[in-house]
This record gives C-alpha cells, sequence and structure tokens, in this order.
C-alpha cells in the first residue's frame, strides 16, 4: 500500500461507538487524549448510531449493514471525511464488514438503498471511506519513530501481554488491507499494538493466546465457561511473564476485568496482573498523568504497578 | 478417545511425566477435543495430517461450513508450536514454563470447543458465519 497515510490520517472522522460512551470510557478518554499529544484530530460522527453490534446481527444481518453504513454515510455525505476510525473491536469489524459486503452483494445493497431512503440521507456506497482501527491510525499516522520522538516516560520495565481478541482479525475476507507482507498487520499474528508498545520501551512477551476468544459471547448464556476462557488468557500473560496485559477492544477490556474479579469469587484463583488500554499506556508513556488517560476509571487497579514504574 | 471430563480434568493439571510425553499428552488430547466435535456433528473424524499435524487436520474438517469455527485456529497452531518447541529443546531451560503454556493452550481449546458443543453461537460475534444465518433465513 502506497503512503499518503500519515497525512490522511491526521484527521479523521471518530466513531467511539456505545461501548466507549460506557464501560469503555476509558478507553474514549485515553484514545482522544494520546490523539492529542500526538497532533491527531478526531471529529466525531455526527449524530452517530449502533454499529448493530450482535443484537441486531443475529435478527437480521442485512439491517445490521445498514446500521453501520449509515454511520460511514454521515462521515462522507455530511462530514466530507474519507477515513472513519473506530477503536471498539466491534464497531470497527462491522464497519469492514458492512463495507465488505456492500461491495459484494446485490442483494444487501438493495436492501441499504431501501432503508437509506426511507431514513432520508444518502446511500453510503462502498468504497467512500476507509474503515481503520486505532492501532492502524497511531501506527501509520504517526508511526514508530514520531512515537518515540514524543515519549517522554519510558514505559521501560512494562513487559507487556497485546491481547487483540477475536474480531480484529477475523474472518480475513473483510480485512483486505492484512496480510499483505512487511508493514502490515497479519491475522494470524497481529502485531500493530506490539510495535506500538515497543516504540514506547516496553518489553512485549511471547504470548500465545492474543487473538483467542474470551467467550464474550457466551458471558450470559454460560459465565463459567467465559471465566475459564479468561482464566486461561490472564495465567498465560502470567506465565509469559506479562505484568500487564494491554487491550484494544471495550468489549475484551471489560470481559477480563470482570472475569478476573469473578475468577476469585468463583474458583478461588487469584491473578495478579493488570489490564490496562493501550492508550493508557501510550498516554502515560508520552508525559500524561494517570488520571487524564482514565486509569481509575478501570476496574483492574493497576496504581501501585504504575506508580513503581513511575508513570503514575 | 477420553471423555470431554477427561480431557478437562488433565488439561487443568500439570502433567506427572517428561516433557516430551506431557507435550504428546496435550496435543493428543486438542485431537481428541476435536474428534468430540466432528462426532457430535456426525462426522467421521479425519485420520490425514496437514502440514504433518493430525490436529490441523481435524480444525480443517470441523471449520468446513462453520467459519465461526475458525476462533480456534490461531489457538491450534499455538499448540502445534509449542509442541514443536518443547519435543525440539527438550532440555530448554524454560521447558516448565513452555509446557505450562502449552497445558494452557489445550485447555483453551477444550473450553472453546466444548463451549461451542452447548451453545453454537460462542465464536459467532467474532467470526461472523454469515453465510449460516442467510442459508437458516431462506
Amino acid at each position: 500500500m502506497t503512503d499518503n497515510r500519515a497525512e490522511k490520517y491526521k484527521k479523521v472522522a471518530y466513531y467511539p461507538g456505545c461501548a466507549l460512551e460506557g464501560t469503555g470510557h476509558a478507553y474514549n478518554r485515553s484514545t482522544k487524549e494520546v490523539g492529542k499529544a500526538l497532533g491527531l484530530e478526531l471529529e466525531e460522527v455526527k449524530n452517530w448510531n449502533c454499529c448493530g453490534a450482535m443484537e441486531v446481527k443475529n435478527v437480521d444481518p442485512k439491517v445490521q449493514t445498514y446500521l453501520s453504513s449509515r454511520v460511514m454515510s454521515q462521515a462522507v455525505n455530511e462530514m466530507g471525511h474519507s477515513v472513519v476510525m473506530a477503536p471498539c473491536n466491534g464497531c470497527y469489524h462491522n464497519l469492514k464488514k458492512a463495507e465488505f459486503e456492500l461491495k459484494n452483494e446485490e442483494g444487501t445493497r438493495e436492501v441499504v438503498d431501501r432503508i437509506s431512503k426511507k431514513a432520508g440521507h444518502k446511500t453510503y456506497q462502498a468504497g467512500e471511506v476507509e474503515t481503520i482501527h486505532a492501532l492502524d491510525w497511531i501506527k501509520h499516522g504517526i508511526g514508530e519513530e514520531g512515537l518515540k520522538k514524543k515519549v517522554s516516560k519510558s514505559l521501560k520495565g512494562m513487559k507487556v501481554a497485546n491481547y487483540y481478541g477475536c474480531m480484529y482479525t477475523r474472518p480475513r475476507n473483510i480485512f483486505p488491507e492484512k496480510d499483505k507482507g512487511p508493514g502490515t498487520e497479519s491475522t494470524s499474528q497481529p502485531h500493530f499494538m506490539d510495535d506500538l508498545l515497543a516504540a514506547a520501551g516496553a518489553t512485549n512477551v511471547d504470548f500465545p493466546l492474543k487473538t483467542a476468544c474470551c467467550g464474550g459471547a457466551h458471558t450470559l448464556s454460560d459465565s463459567d465457561m467465559s471465566t475459564k476462557l479468561v482464566l486461561n488468557i490472564l495465567k498465560a500473560a502470567e506465565a509469559s511473564g506479562a505484568n500487564v496485559i494491554a487491550t484494544e477492544c471495550p468489549t475484551c477490556h471489560t470481559g477480563l476485568e470482570m472475569h478476573q474479579i469473578r475468577a476469585e469469587k468463583r474458583f478461588g484463583v487469584k491473578t495478579n496482573v493488570k489490564i490496562l488500554y493501550f492508550t493508557q499506556l501510550l498516554g502515560m508513556a508520552l508525559g500524561l498523568s494517570a488520571k487524564k488517560v482514565g486509569v481509575h476509571e478501570n476496574m483492574s487497579d493497576s496504581f501501585e504497578l504504575l506508580q513503581k514504574q513511575g508513570l503514575a | 478417545m477420553r471423555t470431554l471430563a477427561q480431557i478437562e480434568f488433565l488439561v487443568e493439571q500439570e502433567a506427572d511425566s517428561t516433557p516430551q510425553a506431557a507435550a504428546k499428552l496435550y496435543l493428543t488430547l486438542g485431537e481428541e477435543v476435536l474428534e468430540h466435535w466432528l462426532t457430535a456433528h456426525s462426522h467421521k473424524p479425519t485420520q490425514l495430517k496437514v502440514e504433518g499435524f493430525r490436529l490441523l487436520a481435524l480444525h480443517k474438517q470441523s471449520s468446513r461450513g462453520d467459519p465461526s469455527f475458525n476462533a480456534c485456529r490461531e489457538t491450534c497452531r499455538e499448540l502445534v508450536y509449542h509442541y514443536n518447541l518443547i519435543i525440539a529443546t527438550p532440555d530448554h531451560p524454560e521447558i516448565r514454563t513452555r509446557l505450562m503454556m502449552m497445558r494452557l493452550v489445550a485447555s483453551h481449546l477444550y473450553y472453546f470447543v466444548s463451549g461451542k458443543m452447548q451453545n453454537a453461537q460462542l465464536g459467532e460475534f467474532c467470526c461472523s458465519s454469515r453465510d449460516l444465518r442467510l442459508e437458516q433465513a431462506s
């Protein structure tokens, strides 16, 4: 891929999605703060709606595609943006999936066009915007070298297990820009978060469950199963030598935090690894205070570790 | 083939054997987990190998027609990776950690697949089995 992305990603449409206004508030806050510190501008999508998440998708996948397409339509037609940045894996996944289906399925295009007309807005056409994740935004908008220059408090001493979750890379066919060789993201061994945190001074550990299922979809139907899946992720991170798990999705983050507590209460298994959004770690490396990046909003209490590292 | 309960018991505790024997056990447990999935879906588990491993062939067979099953593709690959790592360097100073890691990966595969056997929706959010749903809707 040719690179005008540093320029293109300087100012993007920002789609926080529902989770970042609720349980993932710290991710919202830290993403915005990191953007400011790096000179990358975010303009929130006007009057955005839910991406359809899994609820709508399970009722009617085409309606879910419409909902995601409306967000992209707002960005391009109401605000003139060509890039939408979605930090939530669920939103990112759904917008990418909508893009893929609108490009490849006539039936979906017809449904989306019909609902868009009924809703009174311009129908989104495939290819009008590029949907990116917060990781793409920083990786290509500023890059590791650019990031290194701005680091004032190195993450040296932080041993990080990078947990990408399942939706960031699956299914492969909706991410045509991935797996294109050097400089692109890998769907089997994602590394953008590793790259950025290493640039900020952290040591990334070899972590075998970086894209493993956290059982999120199973939380309500079988909480014990979800807890056991999360427990494996936590234990594997600790066995890898990590003192922190870095996350890049509000659903994964909340799942890890919640089930870490539940594992102790339900199964008597205590794990000590801390859980932080990668944007919180980057923010602190850029000299922002722990409070500014919302560390106090996390369930996982990492203040002691951060103080030891001179970050809080 | 062991029962799922026996598999759960074995992946929940450290194997009391040599590193090579333990690695072989965890790999076999992974295969047996997938055999359970296939048998429950009225398929005969393959004896073929992919890249030298039956586990990878079984995963390929299991995910045919069920894209959500791909949520454990990397888990199977990590199991194979750790097996190779342990078999190739059984005297490595980190061998105990590697074994523990392999056990956790095997355990993850067990919980994911047995979870899907209780609720097929597990893994669907991430892997979006669109084709299957469209098929059901028509």
